[in-house]
């Protein structure tokens, strides 16, 4: 099953018809979920996902459909941003199938239900934890990884036992229309549904009360989405970009360094919230490291990164506008700096000299533009770090131990990655969430599973055993307190247990 | 005899009007130096969770230890400040409020070493020979809002957590149960680093103060309304809130089951702390027949527990404040059920005793609005599937209770319902084991705690990955210029999956 390679990049752009979003027949707004809202959540009164079996039917259905459909959706992320086939499938089918793969095989282990460690005063009894599905679940993705950031959450909450209705971005028109066209055709028609709609409509639709809202996007829709939870009492997971700092140190293996920066920083044109958003590089290493980039750079996309079929285009001209205008207010252009309007293309750039005062660094970045600010050491590094709020991942590069524990040791962040960079963003095994400004909560194989999940405590007890229980009643009486005391402190298994008499 | 001296006269008048004066001032600059100390307070643990002091095991265990001293040291006086505040009989104030966070401060002390160790995760082939694990990392300075039904423990309870957990942590204690206010605002700072921790005490208008200040977390016990506004002005932050609210806990009562035990169970649970606990069961559903058997038993409980006279019994607790009391007379009167025990009050003592209504209906006042009193409730179902349909029908409560000797009823309950917590054939029990995460779902809360379930509230999981330099022909694999060649490759060393091995993606 071969697919057409991606098309040359200009001849591309003269091609392309752009369909207007008026002319799909999407549901769109506030009042089309309504509608769908109401017909999930009878779907799920009605006990629809509550079997394993179900939900297992539903994520092979989803595996199913990006295996069926891996030409349309390289095509459609090809149309609305550019993105090669290598990474379409690398870096949002596989992702999200691996993750169906992993949620599938461990589905029946999840769902389980967890005996939990006894003391002597419940010793007849049963002590239970059950893992319950929330209800209706809202998942509102991001046009950075159109596929990845839908999907991957929908795992865990169909794994769960939710109805969902996913929103993806209507900045990426075309994958938008794909999802909302495959979704009913492969999985359950009453309890999964897919709505459109714009970033201002998104208050609007929490307002109509889920009982999960997670929402993947840039730190003023946050706000907005977890004021508008507030008021309906749901539960939120955001994942909020930010400011990724990255630290190369002097003592490091600069040219994989490099390349591995290189890849992280540039693939997607730059459009990632989990890329390193600027450098900060050792003074020492700092001539070696430019060096190095401006290799990768040529060893990746050749001389002319706009005839490389391997890189892409912005999204849009708001965000093509935005990073052009970060571009040449920022610093000095060392590598890179060209520009395409017609074709939304910008370099892969690298600017030094950049000071914190720099537009670059006010805001964050979503483009090929790669700012490099020098520091003496890792202590400055660290101050530097701790300054801003906590992004959602910190990266460094070095080989010396006793940097690399201060760098991890000494700042916050959503997660950590040493000497290399996104990886840690896409485990299965591993939780991926923000804290602080960058977010709350975390997602991912069986994070995911936990975070669209109730855990309910349990205790079964049986009246026909009295056992302890006569001890508490009134009248009250000191003795009786006291055997009370000893029995619920005294754990059943004898560790760590203490009286209290 | 005295003679009025007018020099003295107007010594006393001039001191009266100057301490007049200075009050006022005082009142005036204590006010302006409360709202600016919250700041001062703020920034101070905020300073010294920067310099790291919170983050050694040994720094948190020395913390807790202290913790544990405070409650040996002032036993006497902690069961003083709950008598005067709700007549906390001595029975349960040790066991609701001592108890209950000794056991948690044990439990936590002995395993907190193991609870901070790294968690680490499998990998695939191609990220084979790298660390991937998981930290629990501190938050910061957290705030911890109490209540006053159990003023002890829901503010020290989670403050355990907080300790464990590495973070500094505010305290702001009900100004409802004023004696256990005062007690925390001056036990705290004797026993804890007055550098990572304080009290600040106040009522509605310097908790919306407090508020506008920025924290890690902040956790939250007490009402929907207050909580939607706390989550509102925690929404502008971006600060993760952890809420236990209250709610109607229903207790449904089904099939064969052994009378005599489970009336004293509920009855226990209903009126321990006068019915004040967010987890009593608050109104009871079974059908006619169940009820006339369960009545008489119902009855003899209150008698064995309470003597004939309940107002007389030293256990038998009061309602906390004159406005709580008057509302639950008020609940009363305008109940259109049928007194059958109880329903006598006593404003000046404010008592209330063990009362129980029949033939209520779901329209009801008794139905409107959570009771937090000793008013016992008992609908008439037909079918267990009513009932059932009659619970979800509601929001979801913070226990759930089912009473039956039969494992199927409590099975099917246990299923078809949500709750956060569930226990069956007893109540408030499933929250006293620290094993057990104690916390609501959808409108009794969010986020959970007790034990290890404190700690992870305030932790932050941090996924870390620490690569090393090699294996860089395996990399070379996702680097561009892209190729077919590659990608197949790639697409085979992701998802290569061995025995034991968890499978995961890369790029």
């Amino acid at each position: 099953m071969s697919s057409p390679p991606s098309p040359s990049p200009t001849r591309w752009f003269k091609a392309l018809r752009r369909t207007r979003i008026e002319d799909l027949c999407l549901k769109s707004g506030a009042a089309a979920c309504a509608e769908v809202l109401k017909r999930a959540r009878a779907a799920f009164r009605a006990r629809r996902t509550a079997q394993d079996s179900f939900r297992l039917a539903q994520l092979e259905a989803l595996v199913r459909m990006l295996m069926d459909h891996e030409c349309d959706f390289v095509d459609a992320l090809g149309r609305d941003v550019h993105k090669p086939r290598f990474e379409t499938v690398m870096s949002e089918l596989m992702i999200v199938k691996s993750e169906a793969l992993h949620t599938i095989s461990n589905l029946k282990k999840w769902m389980e239900v967890q005996h939990i460690e006894r003391n002597w005063a419940a010793a007849f009894d049963e002590c239970l934890l059950v893992n319950e599905p929330l209800g209706v679940v809202l998942i509102i993705g991001n046009w950075t990884s159109p596929l990845q950031l839908c999907l991957v959450p929908l795992v865990g909450a169909i794994a769960a036992g939710n109805c969902v209705i996913i929103s993806p971005s209507e900045t990426c028109t075309h994958t938008a229309e794909l999802l909302h066209r495959l979704i009913p055709a492969y999985l359950d028609n009453e309890c999964f549904h897919s709505v459109v709609a714009a970033a201002h409509e998104i208050p609007e639709m929490i307002d109509l009360k889920f009982d999960h809202v997670f929402f993947f996007g840039d730190k003023e829709n946050g706000i907005k989405v977890a004021q508008a939870a507030a008021r309906t009492l749901a539960r939120v997971t955001l994942v909020l970009s930010g400011k990724n700092p990255c630290y190369v140190d002097s003592q490091c293996d600069i040219n994989t360094t490099a390349r591995r920066i290189t890849w992280a920083r540039f693939h997607n044109a730059g459009q990632s919230a989990v890329a390193p958003d600027y450098i900060l590089c050792h003074v020492d290493a700092k001539d070696n490291l430019l060096q190095a980039l401006r290799c990768a750079l040529l060893q990746f996309y050749g001389t002319d990164p706009r005839e490389s079929r391997s890189f892409g285009r912005m999204v849009n001209e708001e965000i093509f506008n935005k990073a052009k205008d970060q571009l040449w207010r920022s610093g000095k252009v060392f590598i890179g700096g060209q520009v395409n309007d017609m074709e939304r293309y910008i370099a892969p750039t690298v600017l030094t000299e950049v000071v914190e005062s720099d537009p670059i660094m006010q805001q964050d970045v979503f483009g090929p533009i790669l700012p490099i600010l020098t520091v003496q050491d890792a202590d400055e590094a660290v101050a530097f770090i701790n300054s801003r709020e906590k992004p959602l991942c910190v990266y460094a590069y070095s080989s010396n131990n006793k940097v690399i524990s201060k760098i991890m040791n000494e700042t916050s962040s959503g997660s950590f990655c040493l000497n290399d960079s996104v990886l840690q963003s896409v485990m299965v095994g591993m939780p991926f969430g923000g804290v602080g400004a960058s977010g709350m909560g975390s997602y991912h194989g069986r994070y995911s599973f936990d975070a669209f999940s109730h855990k309910k405590s349990c205790l079964l007890r049986t009246t026909r055993i009295e056992c302890m229980t006569y001890l508490r009643y009134p009248p009250y009486e000191d003795r009786n307190l006291s055997l009370v005391s000893l029995a619920s402190s005294l754990n059943l298994r004898s560790q760590g247990w203490c009286t209290i008499l | 005899m005295k003679r009025q001296h007018p020099e003295i006269s107007l010594h006393v008048l001039v001191k009266t009007l100057g301490c007049a004066i200075k009050k006022s001032y005082f009142l005036r600059k204590h006010r302006c130096l409360t709202m600016e100390s919250q700041k001062q307070v703020l920034e101070r643990l905020r300073g010294a969770f920067r310099s790291g002091v919170t983050r050694p095991v040994q720094f948190r265990l020395t913390q807790l230890q202290a913790m544990m001293s405070l409650f040996e040291d002032n036993e006497t006086q902690i069961l003083e400040a709950m008598h005067k505040d709700l007549a906390k009989p001595k029975f349960e104030a040790v066991l609701s409020e001592i108890e209950l966070v000794v056991n948690d401060i044990c439990c936590t002390i002995s395993n907190l070493q193991t609870w901070m160790q790294d968690s680490y995760v499998g990998t695939n082939l191609a990220t084979k020979l790298d660390d991937c694990f998981v930290r629990r990392e501190p938050l910061g300075v957290v705030l911890i809002i109490g209540a006053w039904n159990y003023p002890l423990q829901l503010v020290v309870s989670p403050l355990i957590g907080a300790i464990a957990a590495g973070n500094c942590a505010i305290l702001k204690p009900s100004e409802i149960s004023q004696a256990t206010e005062k007690l925390i605002a001056e036990l705290i700072p004797k026993y804890l680093s007055q550098e990572c921790y304080a009290v600040i005490c106040g009522g509605a208008e310097e908790t919306k103060t407090l508020l506008e200040n920025r924290f890690d977390h902040i956790f939250y016990t007490g009402s929907q309304s207050v909580a939607r506004c706390i989550l509102q002005a925690a929404a502008v932050h971006l600060t993760p809130v952890t809420l236990e609210l209250g709610g109607k806990c229903p207790c449904l009562i089904y099939g064969r089951l052994d009378m005599k035990a489970a009336a004293k169970r509920l009855v226990w649970a209903k009126f321990f702390n006068a019915g004040q606990s967010c987890v009593a069961p608050d109104y009871v559903l079974c059908t006619a027949e169940t009820r006339e058997m369960l009545l008489p038993f119902i009855k003899e409980a209150l008698e064995s527990f309470y003597g004939s006279e309940p107002e007389q019994s030293p256990d038998m607790g009061r309602i906390v404040t004159d406005r709580h009391w008057n509302r639950l007379v008020e609940l009363l009167k305008k109940s259109e059920g049928k007194v059958v025990i109880g329903g006598e009050s006593v404003k000046e003592t404010k008592y209330i005793a063990p009362t129980v209504v029949v033939d209520v209906k779901e329209s009801d006042a008794l139905m409107q609005e959570e009771i937090f009193g000793p008013i016992l409730p008992i609908l008439t179902i037909k079918s267990l599937n009513e009932g059932i349909d009659f619970m979800n029908e509601r929001e979801k409560p913070l226990a759930l209770y089912a009473f039956s000797d039969e494992s199927q009823v409590v099975a099917t309950v246990l299923e078809r319902t949500s709750s956060g917590g569930f226990c069956s054939n007893d109540g408030i029990a499933h929250m006293t084991l620290p094993g057990l995460p104690f916390g609501g779902v959808g409108a009794s809360g969010m986020g959970n705690y007790h034990g290890r379930w404190s700690f992870e509230t305030f932790s932050h999981k941090r996924g870390c990955m620490l690569r090393g330099w090699g294996l860089e022909r395996v990399n070379v694999l996702r680097y561009p210029p892209y190729t077919e060649s590659n990608l197949s490759w790639l697409r085979w060393a992701t998802t290569a999956k061995k025995k034991g091995w968890a499978s995961c993606s890369v790029m």
